[in-house]
């Protein structure tokens, strides 16, 4: 149901998601986001080109990977938002918290 | 258009004690469409709203929630269905005895194997976008009426439900925080695409959110459509519902004498 | 002709209603039990933090209104004792009679009152309120069962903290007698003492704490489905709080007779 891949570009690690975000996938994307944090790996980027869904679990998750950066300065951004994931950004007036790009290269571009 | 309803009811009847309320409901709702059920006090509306989440057992007919007949549900199956509906009560029905955070944060606490940080900022965000950032710790006694509406809806939309149903969100408030609640449900809408359900009697709100009407008389549906097509709908009941007529009942010299003086 | 169906239906009418009350309880008796023993194992929670709470408030916080009740029944029955016993100059028996009387009967009942009073008519006003609020209905649609939910947690704090309680106004009472014999009817601590523990078998204590269980899940039974049945506005909350005490004291005493009598000829 959903998949969640770890890949180095770069000076940073891309953390790819394939499937929909919700209330039952998002633990999963939880503990592999959480893993990078506690390796206090400096620049993490979300990959959310294959997300067609996601809900508030799976912001709610992002928000704690954020929270979670940001406690040894590293730098955590989005891309790839489909329209319909970026409205639940948008709504909860966290397309504001989140640095988000439309592609990698211009998420790597701007973390280099 | 072929689209699959989301909600289906055919030929509903339900009884209370020996009095029949609804009579043979027909009713379908398409997905990200909001449904208003109109209707006056006593027509049936609330008890429609019981049945349509599984409050309340049908004499006959079936309710289908994504093709699946919710009437002939064991506990196990509703619970399932369930998961996926939010309900807003008509006095917000929050758990007095819990904050309002426990309040929101219930379902997913007992429905998920969410981390409870993941369950706090989720209570966060959906405190936030009903305007009650700060009230987490507030227990609802402390809240005003429409306070506690707006944390209900907070509550309802916990697990980011795909079916919202609201049972007169506009009842006991006054007309400005009332309009508060219409856009908050308008803004919901908006966002997460619901599938939305109102049952109220309020005219304002209806034609304010309302992609289509349905209008409950007596226990059955006598008119339905868009609120334009409900406008210029003929039936003299439709009418007098919409222009706010009350009732001139026509006063019977005889049966009125009666039932003053008879006995016992 | 008339009288008689006239007093047919006098008498009809109530025994159908309550035989509708007495179904309608065993039905939650039942789904209780369900959601105690077989739902757990199912993957449904046992609501063990809510059953702690529960405890806490019914029993943790009776214990000093517990305590001054079973001081002075425990006084009053020395006190009594005394004034039979003392023209026989058979006032050390006042030990034997206090210890016997409190453990086996005036412990149990007296405890079990208070607490239908105090807390049995509390879960009737919750439950009811909770009703009357439509929080029953929210519960149960967010697929929360109202009996797991609420009823279990007070069933087993409940049956846990009411035989603590009674064991509780036992020592106390005892004590209250202690304080008379030694104070006014020159008695020594060792006397006191040496005869109470001679008095008390351990069968007097566990009886009393095996009909307290009861007495327990008599007064959070009633107390919840009265507050299930609430109908009809605050004033319903109001009319099922003081019937869930009267009907709680009634089936208090009347499980008491029977088990007397039960202890008395059986044991």
């Amino acid at each position: 149901m959903i998949e969640v891949s770890v890949q180095d570009v770069g000076n940073a690690k891309v953390l790819s998601i394939t499937g929909d975000v919700d209330l039952y996938s998002s633990p999963e994307v939880r503990k592999e986001l959480m893993a990078l944090t506690d390796q206090k790996v400096k620049n993490i980027l979300v990959d959310l080109n294959k997300v067609s869904y996601m809900d508030s679990s799976g912001v709610a998750t992002l928000v704690e990977g954020l929270q979670q950066i940001g406690k040894y300065k590293g730098k955590l951004a989005l891309f790839g938002l489909h329209s319909v994931v970026k409205e639940v950004f948008e709504l909860s007036r966290l397309d504001k918290v989140f640095d988000i790009y439309p592609d990698q290269d211009s998420a790597l571009e701007k973390l280099s | 258009m072929s689209q699959q309803p989301i909600i289906e009811i055919e030929n509903l009847e339900t009884h209370y004690g020996t009095r029949q309320i609804l009579k043979g409901v027909n009713l379908k709702i398409n997905p990200g469409e909001t449904l208003v059920i109109l209707g006056r006090s006593g027509c049936g509306k609330s008890t429609l709203l019981r049945h349509m989440v599984g409050l309340a057992k049908p004499t006959s007919g079936t309710i289908k929630i994504k093709n699946r007949d919710i009437t002939k549900f064991s506990e196990d199956e509703s619970i399932e269905i369930l998961k996926k509906l939010g309900i807003l009560f008509q006095g917000a029905a929050l758990f007095n005895s819990m904050t309002v955070a426990e309040n929101v944060a219930l379902p997913l606490r007992e429905h998920t194997e969410l981390e409870e940080s993941t369950i706090k900022i989720m209570t966060r965000i959906k405190l936030e976008l009903v305007g009650l950032s700060g009230f987490e710790d507030f227990k609802p006694a402390q809240l005003s009426g429409g306070m506690k509406k707006r944390a209900g809806l907070a509550r309802a939309i916990a697990m980011d439900p795909e079916i919202l149903f609201c049972d007169e969100p506009s009842a006991g408030l006054d007309p400005i925080v009332a309009r508060g609640i219409d856009d908050l449900i308008l803004k919901l809408k908006r966002a997460f695409r619901m599938t939305i359900v109102v049952v109220t009697h309020e005219l304002p709100s209806v034609f304010l959110i309302a992609d289509r009407i349905a209008l409950l008389h007596e226990g059955q549906v006598i008119a339905y459509g868009t609120p334009q097509e409900l406008k210029s709908n003929e039936n003299p009941i439709v009418q007098q519902f919409l222009n706010r007529e009350a009732d001139d009942e026509e006063l019977d010299r005889e049966r009125y004498l009666s039932s003053l003086v008879s006995v016992g | 002709m008339e009288l008689i169906t006239r007093f047919l239906a006098a008498l009809g009418r109530p025994t159908l209603g309550l035989l509708v009350h007495l179904s309608r309880m065993s039905k939650l008796g039942a789904e209780t039990l369900k959601w105690m023993f077989v739902q757990p194992f199912k993957g449904y929670k046992l609501r063990l933090r809510s059953a702690v709470d529960q405890g806490v408030r019914i029993g943790w916080d009776s214990i000093p209104i517990v305590s001054v009740i079973a001081f002075f029944v425990g006084l009053i029955l020395a006190m009594q004792a005394a004034y039979q016993l003392k023209p026989f100059g058979a006032t050390i028996y006042v030990a034997n009679l206090v210890a016997v009387a409190q453990t086996r009967s005036l412990g149990p009942i007296i405890t079990a009152i208070v607490i239908a009073g105090r807390s049995g008519s509390a879960i009737a006003a919750e439950l009811g309120t909770m009703k009357v609020a439509e929080e029953i209905d929210a519960l149960r649609t967010m697929g929360l069962n109202p009996v797991g939910f609420l009823v279990v947690p007070r069933v087993l704090a409940m049956s846990l903290m009411l035989p603590a309680l009674v064991l509780i106004a036992d020592i106390v009472g005892i004590f209250g007698a202690y304080i008379f014999s030694v104070g006014a009817l020159d008695i020594t601590s060792v006397r006191f003492i040496n005869q109470t523990a001679n008095a008390l078998v351990m069968k007097d204590v566990l009886t009393g704490l095996v009909k307290t269980v009861i007495f327990g899940i008599i007064i959070v039974g009633v107390g919840c489905y009265q507050g299930f049945i609430v109908d009809g506005g605050a004033e319903g909350v109001g009319r099922s709080t003081t019937n869930s005490v009267v009907i709680s004291i009634f089936m208090i005493i009347f499980a008491d007779v029977i088990f007397t009598a039960i202890f008395l000829f059986a044991f």
